[in-house]
């Protein structure tokens, strides 16, 4: 049944449908892609027999005419999600072996909706990082290849394993979850469309937390149309996550397929680097280009503080990270490693429990929060978010939507940026912004670059206008008719 | 502004993350890298910038003060390391 793990989500909704075949059809396929797939190393655990009997509780009410929105429909849950009695680990060693007693409440949404888990995602240790080399369990790598070559490519983080498998075919979607661009940006890397919703439409209640003021959980599947489609499932009004917002849940599938016709979009100048390549320009004008031929009024808007977003991120994230990971104490969950006192006994958990990155990150935090540089630092980058915010309250009082790159390059290889924090930093350039304004954001493949490898661009909109990304995002899918999908090299 | 190796020792004893001796270096460096990356925010002016203090305009709800679950403290205990009964347990803290 390999032919089921090519359907796009809403060919597979229909499908069950229609009765063309069985939810558990679907998911025995899956299943079989996903051992197949070990390779990419993109499951940290998987959960075939829970996948195959929600199928089979799928299929009777299929039969009985009782679907919901997303019955039987096999998808990837990113291991920062706590899931009930499976483990969940954040792809961190401090939390091998934890084993939620209860559902975050995206999941919840997706199984109150009829959807199935295959299993739980590789990603940055943490959710911190952007190729998805810092997990505990090692690096996913990236389904695609340049041409001719068998170099291990990164597939983008930190919502690495999500995009692997995505892209692959081991699910018909996965969740994510966005702080910096960790949708966007393996989004773009392995050819997916990826949604970082508004701040607040997503309840964050049950996701493990990194920077609380800028997580949000979010889609990624192979089409706009899948993307919209999980997107319904998963917002939603949360009273158990303050932060989420009260206001209806559209339909975003019904976006789709509507005029852009008058349409005003930006194009911040500030996203043309020095230094891109010519091939992301190249991109970034051909997406112009489509949305022009669609009816769409193209403006050039200026966004002056573009380039103080990285530096305010790495202020704001490690300071919220640094107070949220104090939790990892070896006391009350997780891995311990045993002191002669409580002080060492914390030392030495969180020493060997967190990675690298990790505990750069929280020293970072600690240090930019500690007596005397509080102002100078985390007051300052406030202030620098607030204006940031400003930049495109104002630009948005022109256009509708602002189009720019997603990523700066390509996937990248392997330790190749694994030892200079700043040049993986940098990989955010184009995504970070619209985390520190709280607005939605949506990664469209719209390209391959001469070594064959995908290309995305990014659609950001006003905040809870998901559906205008959604709707021009779906008219840059079909001008670009991109259906190039990597060659199942770890099938040999 | 830059942390030297004392400020570092500091900084991971607040962060109760234990550090060797020959860790500290290294990581005043990188831990300087980021701090040099973000300093070019000190050029810009924020005198009369309100700092942002959510990412959305909403006024945070208030609920009904009352108890909407309990009786789990098996549960609560479940993913302990360590504990006795329904009680975490920790090294002595009291001489």
């Amino acid at each position: 049944m390999a032919g089921l793990t090519d359907l796009t989500l809403a060919q597979a909704r229909d499908g069950l449908l229609a009765k063309d075949f069985s939810a558990t059809d679907l998911v025995k396929a899956h299943v079989e892609a996903v051992e197949a797939a070990r390779a990419l190393n993109a499951f940290i655990v998987e959960t075939p027999q829970r996948a195959l009997a929600d199928a089979a509780a799928s299929d009777a009410r299929i039969a009985k005419g009782e679907a919901r929105p997303l019955e039987g429909i096999p998808l990837g849950i990113k291991d920062l999600f706590c899931t009930k009695d499976v483990q969940t680990t954040a792809a961190s060693n401090i939390l091998k072996g934890f084993t939620p007693v209860y559902e975050s409440s995206v999941t919840a949404n997706l199984w109150r909706d009829g959807a199935t888990m295959l299993g739980k995602l590789n990603l940055d240790e943490f959710a911190m990082g952007s190729s998805n080399e810092t997990s505990a369990f090692g690096p996913v790598v990236n389904p695609w290849r340049r041409k001719g070559s068998d170099v291990k490519l990164v597939p983008g983080g930190s919502s690495g394993g999500s995009a692997a498998a995505v892209s692959a075919g081991l699910c018909l979607g996965a969740t994510g979850t966005d702080t910096g661009g960790s949708i966007r940006q393996p989004a773009a890397f392995t050819g997916i469309v990826g949604l970082k919703p508004t701040y607040g439409r997503c309840s964050r209640w049950g996701i493990v937390a990194f920077a609380s003021s800028l997580d949000q959980a979010g889609p990624m599947a192979r089409t706009v149309r899948d993307t919209a489609i999980l997107m319904r499932s998963m917002a939603g009004h949360d009273p158990k996550d303050s932060t989420s917002i009260d206001r209806p849940v559209p339909d975003y599938e019904k976006a789709l397929g509507q005029s852009i016709k008058g349409m005003r979009v930006g194009i911040p100048k500030e996203y043309r680097l020095s230094g891109m390549s010519d091939e992301i320009e190249a991109l970034w004008s051909q997406g112009i280009a489509w949305l022009k031929e669609a009816g769409a009024e193209i403006v050039e808007v200026s966004l002056p503080y573009t380039k103080d977003a990285l530096p305010a991120y790495y202020i704001v994230a490690p300071a919220e990270a640094s107070s949220n990971l104090a939790r990892y104490d070896g006391v009350r969950f997780g891995q311990r490693v045993a002191g002669r006192d409580i002080t060492e006994l914390y030392e030495k958990t969180r020493a060997e429990g967190f990675g690298a990155e990790v505990r750069r990150r929280i020293l970072i935090g600690t240090y930019v929060l500690s007596a005397g540089y509080y102002d100078a630092y985390y007051l300052k980058a406030q202030k620098v978010r607030a204006l940031i915010a400003q930049d495109f309250a104002t630009a948005f009082g022109k256009v509708d939507a602002l189009l720019t790159p997603a990523t700066p390059s390509a996937a990248f290889a392997m330790g190749e940026k694994s030892d200079d924090p700043i040049a993986m930093y940098l990989n955010d350039v184009f995504t970070v912004t619209v985390n520190l304004a709280g607005l939605p954001g949506l990664a469209v493949p719209a390209g391959l670059d001469a070594q064959g490898l995908p290309l995305g661009l990014q659609l950001i909109g006003r905040a809870f206008e998901e559906e205008t990304l959604l709707k021009l995002g779906d008219v840059i899918e079909k001008a670009a008719g991109f259906t190039a999908k990597p060659q199942q090299w770890w099938r040999a | 502004m830059s942390v030297d190796t004392k400020t570092v020792r500091k900084i991971a004893r607040l962060a109760r993350i234990g550090i060797k001796d020959e860790e500290l270096e290294p990581m005043a460096k990188e831990l300087n890298t980021i701090l040099h990356f973000v300093e070019q925010l000190d050029a810009i002016d924020t005198r009369d910038v309100a700092p942002m203090t959510s990412a959305v305009e909403a006024k945070l709800p208030q609920r009904a003060d009352v108890v909407t679950d309990g009786e789990c403290a098996q549960d609560i205990v479940k993913n302990a390391p360590d504990h006795l009964d329904t009680f975490f347990t920790v090294p002595k803290v009291v001489e």
